[in-house]
């Protein structure tokens, strides 16, 4: 059978005979197991005695016994955490003496008289709030104050992130980033160049080079299968604006406006000189290019003094022909 | 360039904080799966064993066939399902000619390969196999008890790694306060011979005796195999030691503000910032300042003085 002293860690409420041994081997299965079960019975009663004789505590739901540390060393999942490397504002503090003060959440704002967060929503000294700044003498005279405060307060922020970032690094460095930051990398470092490696496109960016390819095939990208959740293409191209066949009541004399507009100009510019018909037509392409352009200036246009209509000359022999 | 990422939301800031490396662990969660071949055999081995640890257990059903672990290279797909589920256990099963019916219990550290064990099984009986009475069942998630017989567990390495490693995957959590009415269950693990133990799984009854500890009898219940050792690979010594460091070798961190007395008890200290009543400002939309309330207020007042003069009065 084998002495009677067990190995028994309470942590893992475990028990260990190893001075059992099998003379032989029962070769009957059941006989094997029901040994193993026997044996089995033995060691928990002994751990039973154990944990039964510990000071217990009584509950609703059973009493409750605190169990002491494991015995068996078993070896952790992960790593120990390891301790954050100073940031450079502690190291300054440290070496300065400086002494962290506990802040209060409300601050008295002398500006409204009433209590007020020292951050956040509705705080004391808010720089959108400031209605009047003085002048004072070293002020030059072309300069926005408040922009020059919001500048500067931009400036702090950015330096801020930067600090943060540099701490961030010395931190990743150590092995001590904190569980709920990542650091990313953008854009790869390149060595030499000053020139930034290509960034990564953004979704626009992808959505329009799609949009694209999309629209180089035969069809124009109308009957390209589409993948779940992209959006249809955008039309960035410029449809030509053909004027209307028949003109409606509210419209002014379109086509009208516009043969005359493309003659007058061409006639203003060339009434001396004999007309050159591919520099004629080159203009006036281009004239109408940026007349699709700016719409908005027909209004504008239409009260002009060129294109009154008593005031058009439209007679044959004033058009001059090479 | 670097970009700082954090979570945008409480709950991502809280499984990640969830997952970080801390002092005292989380309980180690267990990933099962499976190679490109398995048997019917090792199919159910594998949901039985994933049964006795449901709540902290993963079971992957896909093949995977370019995990081998004990090639150097054929860990890699290990180490990444580790790391997407938090899973520092591992139960990988196989059946190939050469060695049927096989598993690999494998344990993890930061998400790399610690060790492993590759054990054959055999004479499986499945829980469907045992009849027992339902309601000694154990609850999931018991804290279970654990025996070990045999010399050989002390002998023979690979059956002392293997004893290591079947208390690490059944344990369950480390628990400080353990209710004694929840002791459910028994693993029972008997080294046949120098390399094959015997692993059975039984429900706990606890009988009346005579004195306050009950008389424990066990019922087989659960899933019975042989577990033949076929390979084993030990952890480094230089990982082993940086695993086994424990916390209490730090220094443990000083509460301040707090003493213990021996009359009174658990003493705490409070410092409260000065408070200068006299000059402090007082808001505008305090109730009590309303005048409305105000003046009620002195009205009442007023009567109850008239009503308590003529009290006394009369007496």
């Amino acid at each position: 059978m084998g002495t009677e002293t067990y190995q028994i860690d309470l942590g893992n409420l475990m028990a260990f005979d190893p001075s059992h041994h099998f003379p032989s081997v029962p070769s009957a299965r059941e006989d094997l197991v029901k040994e193993c079960l026997h044996k089995g019975t033995e060691l928990v009663q002994e751990i039973a005695n154990a944990l039964f004789s510990l000071p217990s505590t009584e509950d609703s739901d059973g009493p409750i016994v605190h169990l002491p540390q494991p015995s068996t060393r078993l070896p952790r999942e992960k790593h120990l955490p390891k301790p954050k490397p100073p940031t450079k504002w502690e190291l300054f503090a440290k070496a300065k003496g400086i002494k962290k003060r506990k802040k209060d959440k409300r601050v008295f704002d002398e500006q409204t008289g009433t209590w007020k967060r020292r951050y956040g929503y509705d705080r004391v000294n808010d720089d959108n709030d400031v209605p009047i700044i003085e002048a004072k003498l070293t002020d030059e005279p072309g300069e926005d104050p408040f922009a020059k405060r919001k500048a500067e307060r931009k400036k702090r922020v950015e330096k801020q992130e930067k600090n943060r970032l540099e701490n961030l690094k010395q931190a990743m460095k150590a092995g001590a980033l904190p569980s709920h930051v990542q650091l990313a990398a953008t854009a790869l470092p390149v060595t030499g160049s000053q020139k930034e490696a290509p960034k990564k496109a953004s979704k626009e960016e992808l959505e329009n080079v799609a949009g694209m390819a999309a629209t180089a095939t035969a069809s124009g990208g109308k009957f390209d299968k589409k993948l779940p959740g992209e959006k249809a293409p955008k039309h960035t191209g410029k449809y030509r604006k053909f004027l209307p066949v028949v003109e409606g009541k509210g419209m002014g004399n379109q086509e009208r406006q516009q043969t005359e507009k493309i003659l007058n100009q061409l006639m203003a510019k060339s009434s001396h000189d004999i007309l050159d018909v591919n520099k004629a037509v080159t203009m006036f392409n281009v004239k109408k290019e940026k007349q699709r352009k700016k719409e908005k200036d027909r209004e504008a246009f239409s009260t002009s003094t060129k294109l009154k209509p008593k005031n058009k000359s439209l007679k044959k022999s004033s058009k001059k022909k090479k | 360039m670097l970009k700082i990422k954090t979570p945008k939301t409480h709950r991502a800031k809280r499984a990640l904080e969830k997952r970080a490396p801390k002092l005292v662990e989380n309980g180690k969660k267990t990933l099962i799966l499976h190679g490109t071949k398995t048997s019917n055999l090792l199919n159910s081995v594998l949901t039985q064993i994933y049964h006795l640890k449901r709540d902290s257990a993963v079971k992957y059903t896909k093949k995977n066939e370019n995990i081998r672990p004990f090639e150097s290279g054929g860990e890699t797909s290990l180490e990444f399902f580790s790391l997407k589920t938090d899973c520092s256990l591992f139960v990988f099963g196989s059946h190939s000619k050469k060695r049927p019916n096989n598993l690999v219990l494998g344990r993890m550290y930061d998400h790399h390969v610690y060790d492993l064990v590759e054990v054959g099984v055999e004479n499986f009986r499945p829980i469907e196999s045992f009849e027992y009475d339902k309601k000694i069942t154990p609850q999931i998630g018991s804290k279970p008890f654990f025996a070990f017989i045999g010399e050989g567990f002390e002998s023979v390495e690979e059956l002392k790694h293997l004893k290591e490693v079947l208390l690490d995957l059944f344990r369950g959590e480390v628990v400080e306060n353990l209710n004694l009415a929840g002791i459910d269950r028994v693993f029972v693990c008997t080294a046949i011979s120098s390399t094959t133990v015997f692993f059975a799984h039984c429900a706990l009854r606890l009988k009346r005796s005579g004195t306050s500890i009950p008389r424990m009898e066990l019922v087989e219940v659960g899933p019975s195999m042989d577990l033949v050792v076929r390979r084993h690979r030990l952890p480094n010594d230089s990982l082993k030691k940086e695993a086994m460091k424990t916390a209490s070798d730090q220094p443990q961190k000083r509460i301040k503000n707090v003493s213990s007395d021996i009359v009174q008890g658990k003493i705490g200290k409070i410092y409260i910032p000065d408070q200068q009543v006299g000059n402090m400002p007082l808001s505008n939309d305090i109730k009590g300042l309303k005048r409305e309330r105000r003046e009620a207020k002195k009205n009442k007042v007023n009567e109850e003085d008239q009503s308590k003069k003529r009290k006394m009065e009369r007496q």
